[in-house]
């Protein structure tokens, strides 16, 4: 589904080389140190940052020139998923129509997805009247409507406490389902792989050093690098 | 407390400018229906009007360019946009008559001496302000909002009103306010390039009242006017708060996905170029024709010490009053509020006003005090704002991190000033004098109303130069100011960065 063949990129004296090929379906996690390139990796997927030499390929389709609106996938940020000054409502409603103008279908469309991620009771506040997890699901709710095949997650739930990420990793999931999503996220919590992913995949020093099924990834700790990262000798 | 003498004194000054003014004018000098009272007062909030209109028209495309721009000189013209505010009017408002004048490079573009004139040195002086306001709120946009917008094939038409205009509207009111403000206590502008009693305003009204028609009262009548303006505006002001922060360094900032368009680029660098177009050439007409003409005549001299003289006095008097202040409102609550409130009272209060005032009282009473006291008391105040803000926050700060040391170490008094104080706070001290010095050396007004032929700061010899058509000389004479001003200021960066 998404495909990455030697993809090249330097950020701040960092040589970056990525190969990875994701299943289609498929619940990656991608763990692995802060500064490792996790982000980057996302980045250059979602056509942020324009990879030097190699090639990107999303359902079969090389992403060379694609601008990142044109792209098959949806990103959530950790943070400042959504604009201050709009409503809930149109936060997810502007994944339609950045004009806001919707047709009666649109509308219906984003009052459906409100409903769907749990805060259609919400839906005339601002972000700043909401929690930080309300806000994350305005952003789930808004990839529902834009309907991409591909989701981006970059430590999508970092700030929050522990029962809440279940529930939010819980959503993913069955979004996932209904929709046959691929879902990509970062995550600084193996836990959390170990939880939701059907995949998980390491990155330290800008590569891809492994990627697996999630329990056989867990289960063999092939990987010095790895042992260290997850500070566990024994398994 | 050692805190009251300094308040009392702040509070006699300001109110030998207030009562007199306000007695003797409601008295003698108001006429309600005088046509020329009513015709000075409209022109003065025309011409600040307009000013303001045209510097924010101006400042939003140039805003907006330099945000999503990135290109060679870019951090250069950002710091170019600080050098209106930190440059003496004076000396700007010559490269202004050196470009516009009648024997100007562009001469004849623009009539100087009147409105034109008027609205072409306020658009100059504060269209950077109103830029660098805009710039600091499009620099808080998150990175994630112009990568969502990039995402969701946001045109430059949606950026614009989901993201970048909202930034903007924020900083409207605050920049509209300030530039008001500055544009109808204008002094140095309007004396220079107002033609006569058509072109003028209050405050400069006020000046003419004084030194050539010596009508007190009329004067008075005239402040009483300017005064209740000036406390709308600023009233008006404290609501939208606003003012401006501290020169924020633009660091490259975030990455932007829009604008890619020839038409959306070709827009940009024509605002930038615009604006490029209306800073660059006075300041580069004060620099050629000033080291062209660059002379050290004994009035030059003469002028230079007499300058530097009341810098020197002027902040010196200006950190005494602070420092006891600054002492007791990082202690006391209910002094940190008094103290705010008496320096910000000089502020509030024009300059012309508080001038008439003192005229007034010294004129009717036959006191004689030396003008250049009166000079040195009048910069004091004015540059109070700015060494009582640097001090307060620096004392604060040492209270916290040393008081409870000293205490139980028993330093207190003189001991605590030479051996904590003064090593820890040696920077913020500087600046703090920096700044009053440079808000002393560039002031027209204060002289203009207590100078004479043999009292004379650089400003005012720029001005008689001026007026006497020796725009060359004059340009010398500002060169000097100039590299005075800035080597001062280049001081204060540098001390204050080093903090």
């Amino acid at each position: 589904m998404i495909g990455l063949e030697d993809v090249a990129f330097h950020y701040e004296d960092m040589a970056m080389r990525f190969s990875m090929d994701v299943p289609e379906g498929a619940f990656l996690a991608v763990i692995g140190p802060s500064g490792a390139g996790k982000s980057t990796l996302f980045s250059l997927i979602a056509g942020f940052d324009i990879p030097l030499s190699g090639r990107i390929a999303i359902g079969g389709r090389d992403m060379a020139g694609v601008a990142p609106g044109q792209r098959p996938v949806s990103m959530i940020f950790q943070d400042n998923n959504v604009f201050g000054h709009l409503t809930l409502r149109d936060n997810v409603a502007i994944g339609l129509s950045p004009g806001l103008k919707l047709t009666p279908s649109q509308q219906a469309e984003t009052d459906e997805a409100l409903r769907r991620v749990g805060i259609y009771e919400l839906r005339e506040r601002r972000p700043e009247e909401v929690s930080g997890g309300e806000r994350q699901r305005v952003a789930i709710a808004r990839a529902l409507v834009r309907d991409k095949p591909a989701l981006l997650l970059d430590e999508p739930f970092a700030a929050l406490g522990p029962s809440l990420r279940r529930d939010m990793l819980d959503l993913l999931r069955e979004v996932q389902r209904e929709k046959g999503l691929t879902i990509l996220m970062v995550s600084h919590q193996p836990e959390d792989a170990r939880y939701a992913a059907s995949h998980t995949a390491f990155v330290e020093q800008g590569r891809v050093l492994a990627m697996a099924p999630t329990e056989e990834f867990f289960g063999k700790r092939y990987l010095p690098e790895l042992r260290e990262y997850l500070g566990e000798w024994r398994s | 407390m050692a805190a009251i003498l300094p308040a009392a004194i702040i509070i006699a000054l300001v109110l030998a400018g207030f009562l007199p003014v306000f007695l003797i004018g409601l008295k003698e000098g108001l006429a309600p229906a005088d046509p020329y009272l009513l015709h000075v007062a409209g022109f003065t909030l025309l011409q600040a009007g307009l000013s303001t209109v045209l510097s924010l028209a101006l400042a939003v495309p140039v805003a907006r360019a330099l945000a999503r721009r990135r290109f060679r000189g870019r951090g250069f013209i950002i710091r170019l946009m600080a050098l209106p505010l930190a440059l003496p009017a004076i000396v700007t408002v010559l490269g202004i008559v050196e470009i516009y004048g009648t024997r100007g490079w562009l001469g004849g573009l623009f009539d100087v001496y009147g409105l034109q004139g008027i609205l072409l040195a306020h658009v100059f002086f504060n269209f950077p302000i109103a830029t660098r306001m805009m710039l600091i709120r499009l620099a808080a946009v998150p990175p994630e909002s112009w990568r969502l917008s990039a995402q969701l094939g946001f045109g430059d038409r949606h950026v614009w009103s989901r993201i970048e205009w909202p930034q903007i509207r924020v900083a409207l009111p605050g920049a509209a306010t300030l530039i008001f403000l500055l544009c109808a206590a204008s002094f140095t502008v309007v004396l220079t390039l107002g033609g006569g009693p058509k072109a003028t305003t209050l405050e400069v009204a006020i000046y003419q009242a004084l030194r050539f028609d010596f009508d007190p009262p009329r004067a008075a009548g005239l402040a009483i006017v300017q005064l209740a303006i000036f406390a709308v505006l600023a009233l008006l002001a404290h609501r939208v708060g606003g003012g401006i922060s501290a020169w924020q360094s633009f660091r490259s900032g975030a990455v932007r996905y829009d604008g890619s368009s020839h038409l959306a680029r070709f827009g940009d660098f024509l605002a930038i170029g615009i604006g490029a177009a209306v800073l660059v050439p006075p300041i580069a007409a004060v620099l050629s024709s000033g080291i062209a003409h660059l002379g050290f005549g004994a009035d030059v001299a003469m002028a230079t010490i007499t300058s530097l003289g009341i810098g020197v006095c002027s902040a010196a008097v200006s950190m005494i009053i602070c420092w006891p202040l600054a002492q007791a409102a990082a202690r006391r609550r209910c002094w940190s509020r008094l103290a705010a409130l008496s320096v910000v009272a000089g502020l509030i209060l024009p300059p012309a006003v508080l001038a008439t005032g003192w005229f007034l009282l010294l004129t009717r009473s036959s006191l004689a005090i030396p003008a250049p006291v009166l000079v040195i008391a009048m910069s004091m105040l004015m540059a109070l704002p700015f060494v009582y803000n640097t001090l307060a926050a620096a004392v604060a700060e040492s209270a916290l991190q040393h008081d409870r040391l000293c205490a139980s170490l028993g330093i207190s008094g003189l001991d605590r000033f030479v051996r904590v104080d003064l090593p820890s706070l040696r920077r913020p001290l500087g600046v703090a004098f920096l700044m009053a010095a440079i808000v002393s050396l560039g002031d027209l007004t204060a002289i203009m109303f207590f100078g004479s032929q043999d009292f004379m700061t650089l400003p005012a010899l720029i001005y008689r130069q001026m007026g006497s058509y020796r725009i060359e000389t004059a340009a010398g004479t500002a060169l000097i100011l100039a590299l005075f001003t800035m080597a001062l200021v280049m001081l204060a960066e540098r001390w204050g960065a080093e903090r």
